[in-house]
Protein backbone atom coordinates (compact mmCIF):
# COMPACT_ATOMS: atom_id res chain seq x y z
CA UNK A 1 0.00 0.00 0.00
CA UNK A 2 2.84 2.42 0.81
CA UNK A 3 4.50 1.37 -1.84
CA UNK A 4 1.89 1.71 -3.95
CA UNK A 5 1.14 4.86 -2.90
CA UNK A 6 5.14 6.17 -3.21
CA UNK A 7 5.31 5.42 -6.92
CA UNK A 8 1.98 6.96 -8.04
CA UNK A 9 2.44 10.08 -6.09
CA UNK A 10 5.16 11.75 -7.91
CA UNK A 11 3.26 10.59 -11.40
CA UNK A 12 0.48 13.16 -10.88
CA UNK A 13 -0.21 14.60 -7.39
CA UNK A 14 2.92 15.64 -6.52
CA UNK A 15 4.53 15.72 -9.96
CA UNK A 16 8.10 17.20 -9.82
CA UNK A 17 7.33 19.44 -12.48
CA UNK A 18 3.93 20.90 -13.17
CA UNK A 19 3.85 20.72 -8.49
CA UNK A 20 7.09 21.71 -7.46
CA UNK A 21 7.65 23.08 -10.54
CA UNK A 22 11.67 21.48 -10.32
CA UNK A 23 13.49 20.64 -13.80
CA UNK A 24 11.78 24.02 -16.07
CA UNK A 25 14.95 24.81 -17.58
CA UNK A 26 15.75 21.49 -19.01
CA UNK A 27 12.02 20.90 -19.97
CA UNK A 28 12.45 24.02 -21.70
CA UNK A 29 15.44 22.92 -23.44
CA UNK A 30 15.28 19.66 -24.80
CA UNK A 31 11.75 19.32 -25.57
CA UNK A 32 11.84 20.88 -29.34
CA UNK A 33 11.48 17.02 -30.43
CA UNK A 34 10.14 13.79 -28.44
CA UNK A 35 13.70 11.85 -28.93
CA UNK A 36 15.92 13.74 -26.60
CA UNK A 37 13.10 14.25 -24.77
CA UNK A 38 12.01 10.65 -24.08
CA UNK A 39 16.55 10.00 -23.13
CA UNK A 40 16.28 12.77 -21.14
CA UNK A 41 13.71 11.89 -19.39
CA UNK A 42 15.17 8.46 -19.01
CA UNK A 43 18.23 9.34 -18.18
CA UNK A 44 17.10 11.72 -15.78
CA UNK A 45 15.26 8.65 -14.12
CA UNK A 46 18.23 6.58 -13.85
CA UNK A 47 20.27 9.02 -12.14
CA UNK A 48 17.47 9.71 -9.65
CA UNK A 49 16.69 6.11 -8.89
CA UNK A 50 20.38 5.35 -8.33
CA UNK A 51 20.91 8.67 -6.53
CA UNK A 52 18.38 7.81 -3.99
CA UNK A 53 19.52 4.13 -3.91
CA UNK A 54 22.82 4.37 -3.41
CA UNK A 55 22.50 7.66 -0.47
CA UNK A 56 20.41 5.27 0.96
CA UNK A 57 22.39 2.80 1.76
CA UNK A 58 25.07 5.16 3.29
CA UNK A 59 22.71 7.39 4.84
CA UNK A 60 23.81 5.98 8.36
CA UNK A 61 27.80 6.06 7.57
CA UNK A 62 27.79 9.92 6.25
CA UNK A 63 27.98 12.48 8.66
CA UNK A 64 25.35 15.24 8.35
CA UNK A 65 27.87 17.96 8.26
CA UNK A 66 29.37 17.06 4.69
CA UNK A 67 26.34 14.93 3.26
CA UNK A 68 26.29 17.64 0.31
CA UNK A 69 29.48 16.94 -0.91
CA UNK A 70 29.20 13.23 -0.91
CA UNK A 71 25.65 13.42 -2.36
CA UNK A 72 27.27 15.33 -5.46
CA UNK A 73 29.94 12.79 -5.75
CA UNK A 74 27.68 9.96 -5.87
CA UNK A 75 25.44 12.37 -8.51
CA UNK A 76 28.40 12.82 -10.72
CA UNK A 77 29.32 9.71 -11.20
CA UNK A 78 26.36 8.89 -12.18
CA UNK A 79 25.92 11.26 -14.86
CA UNK A 80 29.01 10.36 -15.82
CA UNK A 81 27.84 7.30 -16.78
CA UNK A 82 24.99 8.07 -18.29
CA UNK A 83 26.89 10.66 -20.60
CA UNK A 84 29.46 8.01 -21.59
CA UNK A 85 26.76 5.53 -22.56
CA UNK A 86 24.85 8.02 -24.61
CA UNK A 87 28.10 9.02 -26.22
CA UNK A 88 29.04 5.20 -26.97
CA UNK A 89 25.66 3.65 -28.15
CA UNK A 90 23.33 7.11 -29.31
CA UNK A 91 25.75 9.45 -30.90
CA UNK A 92 23.04 11.54 -32.64
CA UNK A 93 21.19 11.98 -29.28
CA UNK A 94 23.72 12.80 -27.22
CA UNK A 95 24.51 15.47 -29.81
CA UNK A 96 21.44 17.16 -29.60
CA UNK A 97 21.60 16.90 -25.94
CA UNK A 98 24.93 18.71 -25.87
CA UNK A 99 25.52 20.11 -22.21
CA UNK A 100 22.31 19.38 -20.93
CA UNK A 101 23.51 15.75 -20.08
CA UNK A 102 26.17 17.26 -17.93
CA UNK A 103 23.62 19.64 -16.39
CA UNK A 104 21.41 16.44 -14.84
CA UNK A 105 23.81 17.65 -11.89
CA UNK A 106 21.79 20.85 -11.38
CA UNK A 107 18.75 19.15 -12.15
CA UNK A 108 16.97 20.28 -8.64
CA UNK A 109 14.60 16.88 -9.07
CA UNK A 110 17.65 14.56 -8.01
CA UNK A 111 19.56 16.39 -5.19
CA UNK A 112 15.80 17.29 -3.89
CA UNK A 113 14.79 13.28 -3.65
CA UNK A 114 18.19 12.78 -2.08
CA UNK A 115 17.60 15.20 0.62
CA UNK A 116 14.10 14.81 1.42
CA UNK A 117 13.42 11.24 1.08
CA UNK A 118 16.72 9.08 0.66
CA UNK A 119 18.36 10.08 3.34
CA UNK A 120 15.59 8.95 6.14
CA UNK A 121 13.84 6.45 4.43
CA UNK A 122 15.40 2.62 3.04
CA UNK A 123 17.03 1.54 0.10
CA UNK A 124 13.98 -0.14 -1.76
CA UNK A 125 11.69 2.61 -0.89
CA UNK A 126 14.24 5.58 -1.75
CA UNK A 127 14.89 3.14 -5.55
CA UNK A 128 11.26 3.61 -6.12
CA UNK A 129 10.47 6.84 -5.32
CA UNK A 130 13.61 7.97 -7.39
CA UNK A 131 11.91 5.73 -10.68
CA UNK A 132 8.46 7.71 -9.65
CA UNK A 133 10.01 11.05 -9.71
CA UNK A 134 11.82 10.76 -12.58
CA UNK A 135 9.43 9.41 -14.64
CA UNK A 136 7.19 11.97 -13.40
CA UNK A 137 9.52 14.41 -15.14
CA UNK A 138 10.16 11.88 -18.38
CA UNK A 139 6.10 11.95 -18.87
CA UNK A 140 6.07 15.69 -18.90
CA UNK A 141 9.12 16.33 -21.17
CA UNK A 142 7.26 14.00 -23.36
CA UNK A 143 4.43 15.18 -23.22
CA UNK A 144 5.74 19.14 -23.95
CA UNK A 145 8.11 17.19 -26.49
CA UNK A 146 4.60 15.86 -28.43
CA UNK A 147 2.90 18.82 -28.84
CA UNK A 148 6.06 20.86 -29.76
CA UNK A 149 7.04 18.58 -32.27
CA UNK A 150 3.74 17.79 -33.77
CA UNK A 151 2.68 21.26 -34.26
CA UNK A 152 6.10 22.68 -34.90
CA UNK A 153 7.55 20.03 -37.48
CA UNK A 154 4.76 17.97 -38.24
CA UNK A 155 6.56 15.00 -37.17
CA UNK A 156 6.51 12.52 -34.03
CA UNK A 157 9.69 10.91 -33.72
CA UNK A 158 11.46 12.23 -36.93
CA UNK A 159 8.51 10.71 -38.96
CA UNK A 160 5.55 12.75 -40.61
CA UNK A 161 2.71 13.04 -39.24
CA UNK A 162 0.70 16.25 -40.65
CA UNK A 163 1.05 16.37 -43.91
CA UNK A 164 1.98 18.68 -46.66
CA UNK A 165 -1.26 21.08 -45.56
CA UNK A 166 0.03 21.84 -42.67
CA UNK A 167 2.29 24.94 -42.24
CA UNK A 168 4.39 24.23 -39.58
CA UNK A 169 4.47 26.49 -36.56
CA UNK A 170 7.95 28.17 -36.21
CA UNK A 171 6.89 29.92 -32.78
CA UNK A 172 6.35 25.86 -31.01
CA UNK A 173 10.26 25.57 -31.74
CA UNK A 174 11.09 28.73 -29.47
CA UNK A 175 11.54 27.85 -25.57
CA UNK A 176 8.83 30.32 -24.69
CA UNK A 177 5.99 28.48 -26.04
CA UNK A 178 7.83 25.37 -23.92
CA UNK A 179 6.98 27.53 -20.77
CA UNK A 180 3.25 28.23 -22.14
CA UNK A 181 2.72 24.46 -22.66
CA UNK A 182 3.67 23.92 -19.11
CA UNK A 183 1.53 26.04 -18.19
CA UNK A 184 -1.50 24.72 -20.02
CA UNK A 185 -1.03 21.60 -18.63
CA UNK A 186 -0.70 23.01 -15.08
CA UNK A 187 -4.12 24.55 -15.95
CA UNK A 188 -5.32 21.40 -16.50
CA UNK A 189 -3.73 19.63 -14.47
CA UNK A 190 -5.13 21.59 -10.92
CA UNK A 191 -8.87 22.24 -13.02
CA UNK A 192 -8.78 18.17 -12.11
CA UNK A 193 -7.41 18.43 -8.50
CA UNK A 194 -9.09 21.09 -7.17
CA UNK A 195 -7.36 20.78 -3.62
CA UNK A 196 -4.09 21.95 -5.60
CA UNK A 197 -5.58 25.73 -6.59
CA UNK A 198 -4.22 28.29 -4.58
CA UNK A 199 -6.63 30.47 -2.80
CA UNK B 1 -44.57 45.28 -28.58
CA UNK B 2 -41.61 47.38 -27.61
CA UNK B 3 -38.35 46.01 -27.51
CA UNK B 4 -38.33 46.63 -23.42
CA UNK B 5 -41.18 44.36 -23.36
CA UNK B 6 -39.59 41.83 -25.29
CA UNK B 7 -36.56 41.98 -23.38
CA UNK B 8 -38.33 41.69 -20.48
CA UNK B 9 -40.19 38.97 -21.61
CA UNK B 10 -37.37 36.45 -22.44
CA UNK B 11 -35.32 37.33 -19.30
CA UNK B 12 -36.39 34.58 -17.33
CA UNK B 13 -35.83 32.31 -19.63
CA UNK B 14 -32.02 33.09 -19.25
CA UNK B 15 -31.85 33.86 -15.80
CA UNK B 16 -30.30 31.60 -12.73
CA UNK B 17 -32.55 28.29 -12.87
CA UNK B 18 -34.04 29.27 -16.35
CA UNK B 19 -33.93 26.75 -19.37
CA UNK B 20 -31.28 28.67 -20.90
CA UNK B 21 -29.42 30.09 -18.11
CA UNK B 22 -26.24 28.69 -19.05
CA UNK B 23 -26.58 31.58 -21.33
CA UNK B 24 -26.94 34.93 -19.45
CA UNK B 25 -23.67 36.33 -20.03
CA UNK B 26 -24.71 36.60 -23.61
CA UNK B 27 -28.17 37.87 -22.97
CA UNK B 28 -26.69 40.54 -20.43
CA UNK B 29 -24.35 41.17 -22.80
CA UNK B 30 -26.89 42.00 -25.53
CA UNK B 31 -29.20 43.91 -23.01
CA UNK B 32 -27.06 46.32 -21.63
CA UNK B 33 -25.97 46.66 -25.41
CA UNK B 34 -29.38 47.66 -26.14
CA UNK B 35 -30.16 49.54 -22.91
CA UNK B 36 -28.71 51.68 -20.12
CA UNK B 37 -28.52 48.86 -16.88
CA UNK B 38 -30.39 50.02 -14.24
CA UNK B 39 -28.64 48.35 -11.26
CA UNK B 40 -26.17 49.96 -9.61
CA UNK B 41 -23.31 49.40 -7.41
CA UNK B 42 -23.31 47.83 -4.34
CA UNK B 43 -20.51 47.75 -2.42
CA UNK B 44 -17.30 49.11 -2.60
CA UNK B 45 -16.10 52.94 -3.21
CA UNK B 46 -17.21 53.68 -6.71
CA UNK B 47 -17.22 57.37 -8.62
CA UNK B 48 -20.23 57.83 -10.61
CA UNK B 49 -19.48 58.95 -14.03
CA UNK B 50 -20.91 58.83 -17.28
CA UNK B 51 -17.70 56.85 -18.70
CA UNK B 52 -17.66 53.43 -18.66
CA UNK B 53 -15.62 50.53 -20.69
CA UNK B 54 -18.56 50.84 -23.34
CA UNK B 55 -18.10 54.08 -23.99
CA UNK B 56 -14.46 54.49 -23.71
CA UNK B 57 -13.86 51.22 -25.74
CA UNK B 58 -16.62 53.17 -28.82
CA UNK B 59 -14.41 56.28 -28.67
CA UNK B 60 -10.99 54.06 -29.45
CA UNK B 61 -12.99 52.31 -32.23
CA UNK B 62 -14.24 56.08 -33.37
CA UNK B 63 -10.60 57.26 -33.44
CA UNK B 64 -9.49 54.39 -35.44
CA UNK B 65 -12.10 54.76 -38.00
CA UNK B 66 -9.85 57.40 -39.84
CA UNK B 67 -6.39 55.25 -40.41
CA UNK B 68 -9.04 51.98 -41.31
CA UNK B 69 -10.87 53.90 -43.74
CA UNK B 70 -7.31 55.16 -45.23
CA UNK B 71 -5.61 51.78 -45.02
CA UNK B 72 -8.65 50.06 -47.41
CA UNK B 73 -8.08 53.19 -49.79
CA UNK B 74 -4.46 52.58 -49.52
CA UNK B 75 -4.51 48.70 -50.53
CA UNK B 76 -6.03 49.88 -53.75
CA UNK B 77 -3.87 52.48 -54.65
CA UNK B 78 -1.29 50.30 -54.00
CA UNK B 79 -2.85 47.91 -55.91
CA UNK B 80 -2.55 50.03 -59.47
CA UNK B 81 -6.36 50.61 -58.90
CA UNK B 82 -7.50 54.13 -60.21
CA UNK B 83 -9.95 56.47 -58.84
CA UNK B 84 -10.79 56.56 -55.64
CA UNK B 85 -14.20 54.98 -54.38
CA UNK B 86 -13.11 51.69 -56.75
CA UNK B 87 -9.69 51.95 -55.02
CA UNK B 88 -11.06 51.81 -51.16
CA UNK B 89 -13.66 49.32 -52.70
CA UNK B 90 -11.05 46.93 -53.26
CA UNK B 91 -9.48 47.31 -50.06
CA UNK B 92 -12.34 46.78 -48.42
CA UNK B 93 -13.26 43.60 -49.87
CA UNK B 94 -9.77 42.43 -48.74
CA UNK B 95 -9.90 43.98 -45.11
CA UNK B 96 -13.64 42.65 -44.05
CA UNK B 97 -12.62 39.07 -44.10
CA UNK B 98 -10.02 39.59 -41.75
CA UNK B 99 -12.04 41.98 -39.79
CA UNK B 100 -15.05 39.35 -39.88
CA UNK B 101 -12.28 36.34 -38.41
CA UNK B 102 -10.63 38.37 -35.62
CA UNK B 103 -14.11 39.36 -34.11
CA UNK B 104 -15.93 35.92 -34.66
CA UNK B 105 -12.82 34.41 -33.12
CA UNK B 106 -12.06 36.66 -30.45
CA UNK B 107 -15.75 36.87 -29.04
CA UNK B 108 -16.82 33.33 -29.45
CA UNK B 109 -13.87 32.26 -26.96
CA UNK B 110 -14.62 36.07 -24.49
CA UNK B 111 -18.61 34.91 -24.78
CA UNK B 112 -17.61 30.95 -23.57
CA UNK B 113 -15.18 32.41 -20.70
CA UNK B 114 -17.63 34.62 -19.58
CA UNK B 115 -20.37 31.65 -19.23
CA UNK B 116 -17.87 29.58 -17.72
CA UNK B 117 -16.43 32.14 -15.47
CA UNK B 118 -20.12 33.44 -15.04
CA UNK B 119 -19.02 36.81 -14.97
CA UNK B 120 -19.80 40.11 -17.40
CA UNK B 121 -18.77 40.42 -21.08
CA UNK B 122 -16.33 42.97 -21.39
CA UNK B 123 -16.54 45.24 -24.32
CA UNK B 124 -12.70 45.57 -24.74
CA UNK B 125 -12.68 43.07 -27.62
CA UNK B 126 -14.40 45.77 -29.48
CA UNK B 127 -11.14 47.42 -29.89
CA UNK B 128 -8.68 44.15 -29.81
CA UNK B 129 -10.90 42.98 -32.72
CA UNK B 130 -10.02 46.15 -35.05
CA UNK B 131 -6.67 46.51 -34.07
CA UNK B 132 -5.60 43.10 -34.86
CA UNK B 133 -6.69 43.42 -38.49
CA UNK B 134 -5.15 46.49 -38.32
CA UNK B 135 -1.96 45.26 -37.66
CA UNK B 136 -1.09 42.35 -39.79
CA UNK B 137 -0.31 42.48 -43.20
CA UNK B 138 -3.00 41.91 -46.05
CA UNK B 139 -1.89 38.90 -47.75
CA UNK B 140 -2.39 37.05 -44.36
CA UNK B 141 -4.46 33.71 -44.49
CA UNK B 142 -7.28 34.07 -42.35
CA UNK B 143 -6.60 30.63 -40.49
CA UNK B 144 -3.76 32.90 -39.12
CA UNK B 145 -5.65 35.93 -37.83
CA UNK B 146 -8.00 33.22 -36.24
CA UNK B 147 -5.20 31.52 -34.42
CA UNK B 148 -3.39 34.52 -32.99
CA UNK B 149 -6.60 36.13 -31.86
CA UNK B 150 -7.14 32.86 -30.64
CA UNK B 151 -3.91 33.04 -28.67
CA UNK B 152 -4.02 36.37 -27.43
CA UNK B 153 -7.29 36.37 -26.12
CA UNK B 154 -6.32 32.79 -24.45
CA UNK B 155 -3.20 33.40 -22.92
CA UNK B 156 -2.67 36.96 -23.40
CA UNK B 157 -6.03 37.77 -21.35
CA UNK B 158 -7.81 35.04 -20.11
CA UNK B 159 -5.64 33.27 -18.40
CA UNK B 160 -4.83 36.45 -16.32
CA UNK B 161 -8.73 37.14 -15.43
CA UNK B 162 -9.96 38.54 -18.61
CA UNK B 163 -10.36 42.36 -19.68
CA UNK B 164 -7.98 44.41 -17.46
CA UNK B 165 -6.49 41.94 -15.83
CA UNK B 166 -3.91 41.13 -18.82
CA UNK B 167 -0.11 42.22 -18.55
CA UNK B 168 0.26 42.44 -22.53
CA UNK B 169 -1.35 44.76 -24.94
CA UNK B 170 -3.81 41.80 -26.62
CA UNK B 171 -3.52 42.70 -30.42
CA UNK B 172 0.37 42.90 -29.96
CA UNK B 173 0.89 39.95 -28.62
CA UNK B 174 -1.72 38.53 -31.58
CA UNK B 175 0.75 40.34 -33.42
CA UNK B 176 4.15 38.78 -32.23
CA UNK B 177 2.49 35.51 -32.02
CA UNK B 178 1.74 35.63 -36.19
CA UNK B 179 5.38 37.31 -36.71
CA UNK B 180 7.40 34.37 -34.68
CA UNK B 181 5.14 31.20 -35.84
CA UNK B 182 5.01 31.99 -39.59
CA UNK B 183 7.83 34.32 -40.33
CA UNK B 184 7.52 34.10 -43.83
CA UNK B 185 3.62 35.04 -44.18
CA UNK B 186 4.07 37.93 -41.92
CA UNK B 187 7.16 39.41 -43.26
CA UNK B 188 9.89 40.09 -46.06
CA UNK B 189 8.72 41.07 -49.19
CA UNK B 190 5.57 39.57 -50.77
CA UNK B 191 3.54 39.67 -48.36
CA UNK B 192 2.23 43.79 -48.46
CA UNK B 193 0.52 43.93 -51.80
CA UNK B 194 -3.10 42.63 -52.29
CA UNK B 195 -2.80 41.32 -55.62
CA UNK B 196 0.26 39.11 -55.50
CA UNK B 197 3.16 42.34 -56.09
CA UNK B 198 6.16 42.25 -54.09
CA UNK B 199 7.90 44.86 -53.13
CA UNK B 200 9.97 46.09 -50.05
CA UNK B 201 7.67 48.17 -47.40
CA UNK B 202 9.36 52.21 -47.03
CA UNK B 203 11.19 50.97 -43.45
CA UNK B 204 12.89 47.51 -45.14
CA UNK B 205 14.09 49.96 -47.93
CA UNK B 206 15.63 52.47 -44.54
CA UNK B 207 17.23 49.43 -43.21
CA UNK B 208 18.84 47.56 -45.90
CA UNK B 209 19.79 50.71 -48.75
CA UNK B 210 19.20 53.60 -46.33
CA UNK B 211 16.45 55.44 -48.42
CA UNK B 212 13.64 54.69 -49.78
CA UNK B 213 11.24 55.12 -52.79
CA UNK B 214 9.03 57.32 -51.61
CA UNK B 215 8.78 61.32 -50.51
CA UNK B 216 8.43 61.87 -46.87
CA UNK B 217 5.68 63.40 -47.81
CA UNK B 218 3.97 60.50 -49.22
CA UNK B 219 4.66 58.83 -46.18
CA UNK B 220 2.85 61.26 -43.87
CA UNK B 221 0.23 60.41 -45.97
CA UNK B 222 0.02 57.19 -46.34
CA UNK B 223 0.78 56.06 -49.95
CA UNK B 224 3.21 53.70 -49.01
CA UNK B 225 2.82 49.61 -48.69
CA UNK B 226 2.61 48.52 -45.58
CA UNK B 227 0.10 46.77 -42.47
CA UNK B 228 -3.39 48.07 -43.39
CA UNK B 229 -4.12 50.82 -40.46
CA UNK B 230 -0.08 51.59 -39.90
CA UNK B 231 0.76 53.42 -43.22
CA UNK B 232 -0.74 56.90 -42.66
CA UNK B 233 0.31 59.23 -40.52
CA UNK B 234 -1.90 61.69 -40.97
CA UNK B 235 -4.79 59.49 -40.47
CA UNK B 236 -3.83 58.09 -37.24
CA UNK B 237 -3.16 62.27 -35.47
CA UNK B 238 -6.74 62.59 -36.38
CA UNK B 239 -7.10 59.45 -34.06
CA UNK B 240 -5.01 60.92 -31.84
CA UNK B 241 -6.63 64.27 -31.73
CA UNK B 242 -9.55 62.17 -31.16
CA UNK B 243 -8.44 60.03 -27.89
CA UNK B 244 -6.47 63.70 -26.55
CA UNK B 245 -9.75 65.87 -27.17
CA UNK B 246 -11.67 62.80 -25.29
CA UNK B 247 -9.28 62.28 -22.59
CA UNK B 248 -9.02 58.32 -23.41
CA UNK B 249 -5.63 58.48 -24.08
CA UNK B 250 -2.63 59.71 -21.85
CA UNK B 251 -0.85 62.80 -23.80
CA UNK B 252 1.99 62.32 -21.39
CA UNK B 253 2.55 58.49 -23.14
CA UNK B 254 1.44 59.80 -26.83
CA UNK B 255 4.42 62.74 -26.42
CA UNK B 256 7.11 60.94 -24.94
CA UNK B 257 7.15 58.18 -27.59
CA UNK B 258 7.42 60.82 -30.07
CA UNK B 259 10.08 61.77 -27.77
CA UNK B 260 12.25 58.84 -26.73
CA UNK B 261 11.94 57.80 -30.92
CA UNK B 262 13.24 61.40 -32.05
CA UNK B 263 16.22 61.37 -29.74
CA UNK B 264 17.56 58.17 -30.09
CA UNK B 265 16.52 58.72 -33.76
CA UNK B 266 19.00 62.54 -33.66
CA UNK B 267 21.11 60.20 -31.63
CA UNK B 268 22.31 57.02 -34.15
CA UNK B 269 21.94 59.61 -37.02
CA UNK B 270 24.59 61.56 -35.04
CA UNK B 271 26.46 58.69 -34.66
CA UNK B 272 26.53 58.09 -38.28
CA UNK B 273 24.44 54.44 -37.94
CA UNK B 274 21.36 55.87 -40.08
CA UNK B 275 21.59 57.79 -43.10
CA UNK B 276 18.42 59.51 -43.47
CA UNK B 277 16.73 62.04 -40.93
CA UNK B 278 15.90 61.20 -37.79
CA UNK B 279 12.36 62.08 -38.37
CA UNK B 280 11.77 59.40 -40.82
CA UNK B 281 11.31 57.40 -38.18
CA UNK B 282 8.11 58.64 -37.28
CA UNK B 283 6.64 58.13 -40.53
CA UNK B 284 7.41 54.97 -41.67
CA UNK B 285 6.37 51.45 -40.70
CA UNK B 286 4.29 51.11 -36.98
CA UNK B 287 5.81 53.90 -35.35
CA UNK B 288 3.02 56.45 -34.78
CA UNK B 289 -0.17 53.63 -34.96
CA UNK B 290 1.95 52.31 -32.19
CA UNK B 291 2.16 55.35 -30.07
CA UNK B 292 -1.10 56.23 -30.49
CA UNK B 293 -3.33 53.50 -29.98
CA UNK B 294 -0.93 50.11 -28.73
CA UNK B 295 1.31 52.18 -25.91
CA UNK B 296 -1.72 54.26 -24.74
CA UNK B 297 -3.67 50.99 -23.42
CA UNK B 298 -4.76 51.93 -20.13
CA UNK B 299 -4.56 48.30 -18.95
CA UNK B 300 -0.74 47.71 -20.05
CA UNK B 301 0.74 50.96 -19.70
CA UNK B 302 2.46 52.87 -16.39
CA UNK B 303 -0.27 54.01 -14.01
CA UNK B 304 1.48 57.22 -12.39
CA UNK B 305 2.02 60.18 -14.20
CA UNK B 306 6.00 60.27 -13.40
CA UNK B 307 5.92 56.14 -14.63
CA UNK B 308 3.74 57.66 -17.75
CA UNK B 309 6.61 59.65 -19.14
CA UNK B 310 9.25 56.96 -18.33
CA UNK B 311 7.49 54.25 -20.07
CA UNK B 312 6.54 55.94 -22.98
CA UNK B 313 10.02 57.79 -23.57
CA UNK B 314 11.51 53.53 -23.27
CA UNK B 315 9.06 52.46 -25.60
CA UNK B 316 9.90 55.12 -28.20
CA UNK B 317 13.39 54.81 -27.64
CA UNK B 318 13.47 51.05 -27.65
CA UNK B 319 11.61 51.00 -30.81
CA UNK B 320 14.26 53.08 -32.49
CA UNK B 321 17.29 50.83 -31.14
CA UNK B 322 15.68 48.02 -32.44
CA UNK B 323 15.54 48.94 -35.98
CA UNK B 324 18.79 50.76 -36.35
CA UNK B 325 20.96 47.92 -34.39
CA UNK B 326 18.90 44.70 -34.90
CA UNK B 327 18.98 43.75 -38.28
CA UNK B 328 16.81 40.81 -37.59
CA UNK B 329 13.91 42.63 -37.38
CA UNK B 330 13.27 45.83 -39.22
CA UNK B 331 10.28 46.76 -36.97
CA UNK B 332 11.00 47.29 -33.27
CA UNK B 333 7.62 48.90 -32.19
CA UNK B 334 5.73 45.70 -30.94
CA UNK B 335 8.98 44.18 -29.30
CA UNK B 336 9.86 47.72 -27.30
CA UNK B 337 5.97 47.91 -26.60
CA UNK B 338 5.61 44.31 -25.19
CA UNK B 339 9.06 44.52 -23.36
CA UNK B 340 7.96 47.69 -21.36
CA UNK B 341 4.37 46.16 -20.69
CA UNK B 342 6.34 43.97 -18.69
CA UNK B 343 8.11 46.59 -17.52
CA UNK B 344 5.43 48.89 -16.70
CA UNK B 345 4.26 47.21 -13.11
CA UNK B 346 7.56 47.83 -12.06
CA UNK B 347 8.55 51.30 -13.01
CA UNK B 348 5.11 52.48 -10.97
CA UNK B 349 6.56 50.26 -8.53
CA UNK B 350 9.45 52.67 -8.18
CA UNK B 351 7.76 55.99 -8.98
CA UNK B 352 5.47 54.63 -5.84
CA UNK B 353 8.66 53.96 -3.57
CA UNK B 354 9.92 57.20 -4.25
CA UNK B 355 7.40 59.35 -3.02
CA UNK B 356 6.77 57.47 -0.11
CA UNK B 357 10.53 57.95 0.96
CA UNK B 358 9.95 61.71 -0.36
CA UNK B 359 6.68 62.30 1.93
CA UNK B 360 8.44 60.50 4.94
CA UNK B 361 11.10 62.82 4.70
CA UNK B 362 9.11 65.55 4.86
CA UNK B 363 7.52 64.13 7.88
CA UNK B 364 10.47 63.79 9.84
CA UNK B 365 11.60 67.48 8.58
CA UNK B 366 8.39 68.94 10.42
CA UNK B 367 9.50 66.81 13.45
Amino acid sequence: MKLSKNFTNPLAANNPVIVQILGICSALAVTVKMEPALVMGLSVTFVCAFSNLIMSLLRNGVPSRIRIIVQLVVIATLVIVVDQFLRAYMYDVSKQLSVYVGLIITNCIVMGRVEAFALGNKPWDAFVDGVANGLGYAFILVLVAFFRELFGSGELFGIEILGDWYTPNALMLFPPMALIIIGCIIWVHRTINKDLQEK
Amino acid sequence: MGLRQFVDKIKPTFSEGGKLGFLHSTFEGFETFLFVPNTTTSKGAHIRDCNDIKRVMIVVVLALIPAMLFGMYNLGYQAGIEGILPAFWFGFLKMLPMIIVSYVTGLAIEFAFAQKRKHEINEGFLVTGLLIPMVMPVSVPLWIVALSTAFAVIIGKEVFGGTGMNVFNPALLARAFAFFAYTPQMSGEAVWYADGATGATALEQLSTTGAMQWSALDAFIGLIPGSMGETSTLAILIGAAILLFTGVASWRIMLSVFVGGLAFGYLFDAVGLTEFPAYYHLLVGGFAFGAVFMATDPVTSAQTNTGKWIYGFMVGALAILIRVINPAYPEGMMLSILFMNALAPLIDYFVVERNIARRKKLIKNVK
